[in-house]
């Protein structure tokens, strides 16, 4: 649940109401089957794929199904501008569809869908009878490789990466795979040099310049920043990020040492950790934040190279920046249970189940969706507000803090509320 | 002679073979915290559970299927820390060195635990070199090993029955000892000092980590 | 001593690396991982270990093998390590491959040998060492590599591509709905109570097990979920080979994938190396204590879904079966007895293998073994005779391996010995004898 951007949401429906979106439970009485339920971002919206009688499927958006159906559809999404998305196929073509329509070309597979950060960009790996691409915005890659396993959409959706492989392998050719079959391509095209292996990329804020994890021999892996890799090389790294409006990048990487936080391949915090990884860039574009484990079994997060005092057992998650930067939040788990830490304290309150913590826009409280004992809740600032939800989708602060939008699902009633923030404590 | 080997000898023996026990524990705690699991997989409950199943004869499965192992082992080792410790000649030594007494055993019971220790010793011998899987693995360092452990027990039988030249006899025997003492630390005979601890980790990893026996 | 000649193998990941290869490289190497990835419980067990030659009687290669010491666990690391250290890692390329024969292909690491140790000495450590040492200088035989390359590569141990994941499980889903008709693989559900993954074997060529877990599911109503990305596969082969940074981090991908969907726990399917990488090597390398989400394996899942009544038996399976406990499951996680229970519960003639539990036989497949290929599989069976023994002493007509490597393991001796047997998953029985009620039948 990390702060998305939503293009729309000045002109959502921001007034404070409680209003019913659908008898989601009238559904599973209409149709044979019910999948998924999302919720669109400003929450008017709930949809499922869901079955036909004549066995077809095809989504269903507050209760009325699309003119389009399909032998299979999956992968249900609502872009952050609102268009609902869908992978589906008829007589073995697949393709995507936007708001009930097929998009123009169709494919032997599609699959991977994403959106772009901005939202306007939509794309997905695809597979043709001459091999693998990407089809972003409706356009397909000219090149097609003999295998693709990822897709990235840049920050503005007008450009696709993702990892390819370049030349046929046959299963236990070992010799040939130690040549270096992969790479990356970026709007089709691939980087000069092939690598052993390419994992995952990252694009530049600005869309121009691609990162990703890439190992040179075994043993040996670094970060390639468009196709060249950094003059370092590591026992191991991971995911690349861009420092935004820069050329800089940084990942975490294996020395000696220990793990270090790189940044263009030289130590950027001057400590090494038993683990470091998740690194998320401020709301200022320069605070550094990443889950660290100083000692075996034990997580914590670091600040700029300044780790929080206490320490988590099981698992730290993804830190979460408030609007100004000075506060750190993120799921913890400890001992099995599940709950939230902020600044380096945990909630007294544990659960089966967190996901990652909101900001309110000014910083002074901290939301949390959680699950424990069948149910959903919202916690704010550590304490269960509101009541127990058979679903909780997610919620969003308008611009100004003021209000909070609550997608919901209570009694079989799918809800769209709107509450005062004030009102949270 | 007498008068160095049962004095400066067995001093520096002792200095040696504690000083050297206390720099292998010393190393070990050291490199247990590179090897990063073996502090946070270390638990007193299976440590002592993996201890006592293999500190009481036949309560493992290998211990009752190789039975007459596990009997001379076990009479061997006794006897082995017994003896020196409780030997009506070492203790006189001390008390006449510390004025510190401690109590003894019989001459009879003593006779028949070295007795055994050089059985033991005999077994074990036989065993490299009659047993392919051990005659396999077996260096000459191990018949030097066993030689060590040996010696200070048939020279003190051999002097009590004074067979030979006693005082030679008792010479040769402070000096084996002496020099058993030196090479526990450094030698694999430190598998006294790291027998509770090897046991203790693989029983702590079976029990609170796999939550399996392992014995 | 008048040993037989080992047979020699050939194999391309051993002969071309050893070609290529020379002492310097080798020794440079070796004190490498020797200074840097080793510690205590290394030099602690060398030097603790007083040649008993006590941990033979535990090793299925050594009984198996005529008492031949070359197979004993101790006498795996005079072969290997001892020799090693003695010459300060200057040793030959030659050297280095039959220290790959035996540590990647002579021996399970299965840790039987440790339960009777008098030390308890974990000597299939020490030959993973050797595994480690081996895989820095390229040695590994040929298609464990190959395996390894995959995992790198898609992360999944057989090259299965995203797409034919995907396509596989909307295929296995049609077929269970053509059963149970609420049959569901939910892709990508967040929050769901299980996050179910699997060996890559069971798309590429068991995909009927990934329908028979769905038709579970449904009867049992599970809310439950797969990937559709990478992440699925819970194998891990790098593991096997020694190289822990492509184990990291396709144990990583496992994990990240549950973590992301939010999934309460990972249930996993039948499989027992799987197990371990995903309990206890993937996540110690990746710096967690425990599973950062609770990994159940399928028989500790299955043992819940009939104790609680979830699944109910219509009818016990009446042919007399027997079980291959798998060592990563039962020596690995004490569910020994759990997967007894659950095989009396459905199975009407359930004759006990002796020895069991903790002490039970490896099936010579699991370690890694079984995926060095078909040049070693001679000796794998041969390495394995106890084992058909075992197995036949019990007169059953089907054995239950609830797990993939002992499956296959186990059809080699079944074929090598002659045996007449046949190999089942748990499920597969599960699925004969489930109680299916009529609103769910189509």
């Amino acid at each position: 649940m990390s702060p998305l951007f939503y293009p729309e949401k000045d002109s959502w429906d921001w007034d404070p109401s409680s209003r019913e979106i659908s008898n989601i439970d009238q559904w599973k009485l209409d149709f044979n089957e019910v999948q998924e339920f999302v919720v669109s971002p400003d929450g008017q919206k709930v949809a499922a794929v869901v079955q036909n009688e004549d066995e077809t499927f095809t989504p269903c958006i507050n209760g009325e199904t699309w003119e389009n159906s399909f032998e299979k559809a999956w992968s249900l999404k609502f872009s952050p501008d609102g268009r609902l998305f869908c992978l589906g196929m008829n007589d073995d073509e697949w393709t995507i569809i936007e708001d009930d329509r097929p998009w123009e070309d169709s494919f032997e597979y599609v699959w991977n869908l994403k959106f772009s950060q901005n939202g306007k960009g939509a794309g997905a790996n695809i597979r043709t009878s001459d091999g693998y691409g990407v089809l972003l915005n409706g356009e397909v890659w000219e090149n097609k490789f003999v295998q693709m396993r990822s897709v990235e959409l840049s920050p503005d959706g007008v450009s696709a990466a993702g990892n390819i492989q370049i030349e046929a392998l046959s299963e236990g050719d070992v010799a040939k795979f130690r040549q270096g079959l992969w790479n990356i391509a970026v709007d089709g095209k691939p980087w000069d040099s092939n690598f052993l292996n390419v994992w995952d990329c990252s694009f530049s804020s600005d869309g121009g310049i691609v990162a990703a994890e890439v190992r040179l021999v075994s043993g040996r892996q670094t970060i390639a920043v468009d196709g060249k890799a950094w003059k370092n090389d590591y026992r191991a790294v991971w995911k690349p990020i861009f420092i935004p409006g820069s050329r800089d990048v940084v990942a975490p990487g294996l020395t000696t040492e220990g793990w270090k936080l790189l940044l263009n391949g030289e130590p950027l915090w001057n400590k090494s950790y038993n683990q470091i990884w998740r690194q998320t860039i401020g709301p200022d574009g320069r605070k550094l934040a990443a889950v660290v484990s100083p000692e075996f079994g034990q997580w914590t997060i670091a600040i700029d190279g300044i780790s929080w005092a206490k320490t988590f057992g099981d698992v730290v998650l993804d830190p979460v920046f408030s609007s100004d930067g000075k506060r750190t939040a993120a799921g913890v788990k400890e001992s099995g249970k599940w709950t939230v830490a902020v600044d380096g304290t945990p909630w007294p309150e544990k659960f089966g189940m967190v996901w990652d913590p909101v900001f309110s826009p000014d910083g002074k409280h901290v939301l949390a969706k959680a699950w424990r004992d069948d149910s959903y809740m919202l916690v704010v600032d550590g304490k269960i507000t509101g009541p127990a939800y058979e679903n909780l989708f997610d919620f969003v602060f308008s611009d100004d803090g003021t209000k909070l939008l609550i997608k919901c699902v209570e009694n079989g009633l799918c809800f769209r509320k709107v509450i005062f923030s004030k009102d949270l404590t | 002679m007498y008068q160095f080997v049962s004095g400066p000898l067995v001093w520096i023996a002792f200095a040696v073979f504690v000083g050297g026990m206390v720099y292998q524990f010393v190393t070990m705690l050291r490199l247990a915290q590179k090897d990063k699991v073996i502090y946070p997989y270390m638990s007193l409950k299976y440590s002592l559970r993996s201890l006592f199943h293999w500190i009481i004869p036949f309560a493992s499965r290998n211990m009752r299927a190789r039975y007459e192992v596990t009997i001379v082992t076990f009479i061997f080792h006794i006897c082995l820390v017994l003896l020196p410790i409780f030997l009506l000649a070492h203790v006189a030594m001390f008390a006449f060195a510390w004025g510190a007494k401690w109590c003894v055993m019989s001459a009879g019971a003593a006779n028949y635990m070295t007795l055994a220790v050089i059985l033991a010793c005999v077994f074990f011998l036989l065993r490299r070199v009659m047993l392919p899987e051990v005659q396999f693995v077996t260096y000459v360092s191990d018949y030097v090993l066993l030689a060590i452990a040996f010696a200070p027990f048939v020279t003190g039988f051999a002097a009590n029955r004074q067979w030979f030249d006693y005082e030679t006899t008792i010479i040769i025997h402070m000096i084996c000892g002496s020099l058993m003492l030196i090479v526990i630390p450094f030698t694999r005979l430190s598998h006294m000092l790291f027998f509770p601890f090897t046991r203790a980790y693989m029983g702590s990893e079976f029990g609170a980590v796999r939550n399996a026996r392992d014995w | 001593m008048g040993l037989p000649a080992i047979p020699i193998v050939s194999d391309l990941g051993l002969d071309e690396t050893a070609k290529a290869l020379n002492t310097e490289q080798i020794a440079t190497v070796v004190n490498r991982i020797l200074d840097q990835e080793t510690a205590a419980r290394f030099k602690v067990y060398l030097n603790t270990c007083v040649h008993c030659g006590l941990c033979s009687d535990a090793c299925h290669w050594f009984l198996s093998n005529d008492r031949d010491p070359r197979f004993s666990p101790v006498g795996k690391v005079k072969q290997t390590l001892w020799e090693i250290i003695r010459k300060k890692g200057h040793v030959s390329p030659e050297f280095m491959k039959d220290c790959s024969r035996i540590a990647h292909t002579e021996c399970n690491v299965c840790r039987r040998c440790s339960m009777y140790c008098p030390f308890g000495i974990d000597i299939a450590y020490l030959l993973l060492v050797v595994r480690r040492i081996c895989h820095e200088l390229g040695m590994v035989p040929q298609f464990l590599q190959d395996t390894v390359n995959s995992h790198s590569v898609t992360m999944n141990q057989m090259w299965v591509k995203q797409d034919e994941w995907i396509d596989t499980l909307q295929w296995q889903e049609e077929e269970a709905k053509g059963e149970i008709k609420t049959s569901r693989i939910p892709l990508d559900k967040e929050g769901a109570d299980v996050f179910y993954s699997v060996i890559a074997p069971e798309p590429k060529i068991l995909a009927q097990l990934i329908g028979n877990i769905a038709q579970i599911m449904a009867v049992a109503k599970v809310d439950w979920t797969m990937p559709s990305l990478d992440g699925w596969d819970n194998s891990n082969m790098a593991m096997y080979s020694g190289d822990f940074e492509i184990m990291g981090r396709v144990e990583r991908a496992h994990y990240e994938s549950a973590l992301k969907l939010k999934s309460r726990r990972i249930v996993m399917g039948e499989c027992g190396h799987a197990f371990r990488g995903a309990a206890y090597d993937g996540p110690k390398w990746l710096g967690w204590r425990e599973p950062p989400i609770p990994l159940i394996h399928a028989v500790d899942f299955y043992h819940e879904l009939l104790t609680t009544g979830r699944i109910k038996i219509a009818k016990k399976f009446e042919t007399p079966v027997t079980v291959q406990e798998p060592c990563n499951i039962v020596r690995g996680r004490g569910l020994g007895q759990k997967l007894r229970e659950i095989i009396s519960m459905v199975c009407e003639d359930f004759r006990l293998p002796e020895p069991g539990l903790e002490h039970n036989y490896c099936c010579g497949a699991g370690g890694g073994t079984i995926n060095c290929g078909p040049p070693w599989k001679t000796s794998r069976v041969k390495g394995n005779r106890v084992k058909a023994e075992q197995l036949a002493a019990t007169k059953a007509h089907i054995i239950i391996t609830p797990c993939h490597n002992c499956h296959s393991g186990i059809e080699d001796i079944i074929s090598g010995y002659k045996l007449g047997m046949h190999v089942k998953f748990f499920s597969e029985i599960l699925m004969e004898v489930m109680e299916v009620p009529d609103e769910l039948k189509c």
